[in-house]
């Protein structure tokens, strides 16, 4: 069981649950299950070609899976998959509410 | 390239000396092996440079200059506003409407009059930030949106000035400071910024008005201990602040070799076009001005005449409590779940705070079938603003 964190710009697509427990015996596993539980983050995590999009991090326990095994990554009892978007704070942006994602 | 920490006593400037005033000042300094004359005279000789007098940049200023960094760079074009008050602290309600740079100054002086303080009135863009990052020695980093963050990590590379980093988003924040000679930049973390509208702003996301306070003090932190060569600094660290939960979590930040600026193989060897590079193009029409819309005077005039209008709205429930045109609320997350309680042959007229979300709602709407439904351009703020002053705004 592996347990990811949800950051709080993407609560709001985990029915607000800012960790989610998945069975999985890799990262890849992990995210699959995720989104196959909580389906509107998938197009927030992933591109429409289904890669993970660039400005989201998954780090398991504290190290970037990207310098790991990416999604064959292994994970085991105990180990914390952590989501790490990019954040900014602050300015609306001018293009805010052409691309929106709904 | 030497290092600030590599500054040995015999090679403090004249402007580095401690006059008797300043070392009575900074006795609390003094008094710690950590720091001792020669830390302090280290932190006069200093020169950072702070983007942003807002929620980031004012514990920020406000710390660097209580310890006796000597010169401090500003550079913020902003005014300050009522709602700023909640959070950027350097700055009071008599200040509201002056410019953040002029407020900021004053406090600043007041605190510590031995300040170099250099303000920059102007917006930071890819044709001044190289020259300017070149005059002082660190750059952190307090500003809103992505283009600018991406602007400070590439000239921050390009001129071998580290980025001290903060950033926020309502109750959580993050720390680290990029661009050292080792560690990692800012795109080594983020190649790519999110796609605009992706991640909401402090306006629409809210922010919990200590969370800067938290973030910009640990930014100034790592400021004064580069300038010290003192502990170890966040650099390869993401330092994850979690306010609610008060939880403080690490992660390893590696260089990435495949970096396209501080790489190996540097692709990036200019500053570029960071509006474009985050999707953002030019300026915009004002948000819903390209799906069907209606004036918040024109819904007066339906609403007055009786005229069978439903008013769907589609904030969250906390902000219903605030104000609300006694719409039917189903906030806009929740939306594609409960789409089925609304009667497509009924006009609908879909609102939110400022007109942004209720777009969101009425492209998806319409794009499902409904075409009587249009957008209160402006929101409740625009209704409070020109039909009913009453109404309370926020």
């Amino acid at each position: 069981m592996a347990q990811i964190q949800i950051p709080s710009p993407l609560r709001q697509y985990s029915g607000k649950h800012a960790s989610v427990e998945i069975p999985a015996k890799t990262v890849g596993e992990a995210l699959t299950g995720l989104v196959a539980l909580h389906p509107e983050l998938k197009r927030h995590l992933y591109t429409d070609e289904g890669k993970l999009r660039a400005f989201v991090n998954v780090y398991v326990n504290d190290e970037d899976m990207r310098y790991l095994q990416k999604e064959a990554t292994a994970v085991k009892d105990g180990d914390t998959i952590s989501i790490v978007p990019s954040i900014a704070g602050g300015a609306p942006d001018s293009a805010n509410f052409r691309r929106a994602v709904i | 390239m030497a290092t600030i920490s590599d500054v040995k006593p015999a090679d403090v400037k004249p402007e580095a000396v401690l006059s008797n005033d300043e070392i009575l000042r900074y006795s609390r300094h003094l008094i710690m092996p950590e720091v001792g004359m020669e830390g302090q005279q280290k932190l006069k000789a200093a020169k950072v440079l702070c983007i942003g007098a807002g929620g980031l940049g004012s514990p920020l200023a406000l710390y660097l200059t209580a310890a006796g960094v000597g010169t401090l760079g500003i550079v913020d074009f902003d005014v300050v506003d009522y709602t700023n008050l909640q959070r950027q602290i350097i700055h009071t309600t008599a200040d509201v409407g002056r410019k953040k740079l002029d407020s900021a100054a004053e406090k600043l002086m007041a605190i510590n009059p031995f300040l170099n303080l250099r303000p920059f009135d102007m917006k930071l863009t890819s044709t001044n930030a190289l020259e300017l990052f070149r005059e002082f020695d660190i750059v952190a980093d307090g500003t809103d949106n992505f283009p600018t963050r991406y602007l400070v990590n590439d000239a921050c590379v390009l001129t071998g000035k580290p980025n001290v980093y903060g950033s926020i988003f309502r109750f959580e924040g993050q720390a680290s400071v990029f661009a050292t000679e080792d560690g990692p930049c800012y795109r080594c973390l983020y190649p790519e910024p999110p796609p605009p509208g992706l991640v909401p702003s402090c306006a629409e996301g809210g922010v919990l008005g200590i969370l800067p306070g938290l973030v910009g003090v640990i930014q100034a932190t790592e400021t004064i201990k580069l300038i010290l060569g003192q502990g170890d600094s966040l650099a390869g660290r993401l330092l994850l602040v979690d306010a609610l939960g008060m939880k403080f979590r690490e992660l390893k930040l590696r260089k990435n070799p495949d970096c396209p600026i501080c790489g190996t193989h540097r692709t990036i060897n200019a500053l570029i076009d960071y509006d474009q590079f985050c999707g953002i193009r030019g300026q915009e029409e004002p948000a819903g001005n390209d799906v069907p819309s209606i004036s918040v005077e024109e819904l007066k005039k339906k609403l007055d005449a009786k005229a069978d209008v439903f008013i769907l709205d589609v904030r969250e429930p906390h902000e219903y409590q605030i104000c609300n045109l006694k719409g039917y609320l189903i906030p806009v997350g929740d939306l594609p779940k409960r789409v089925n309680e609304l009667d497509s042959s009924r006009e609908i007229v879909a609102h939110c705070k400022m007109g942004g979300r209720s777009a969101k709602a009425v492209n998806f709407l319409r794009r499902a079938g409904f075409t009587k439904v249009y957008n209160l351009t402006g929101g409740i703020l625009a209704w409070a603003d020109r039909v009913d002053p009453k109404m309370p705004k926020y």
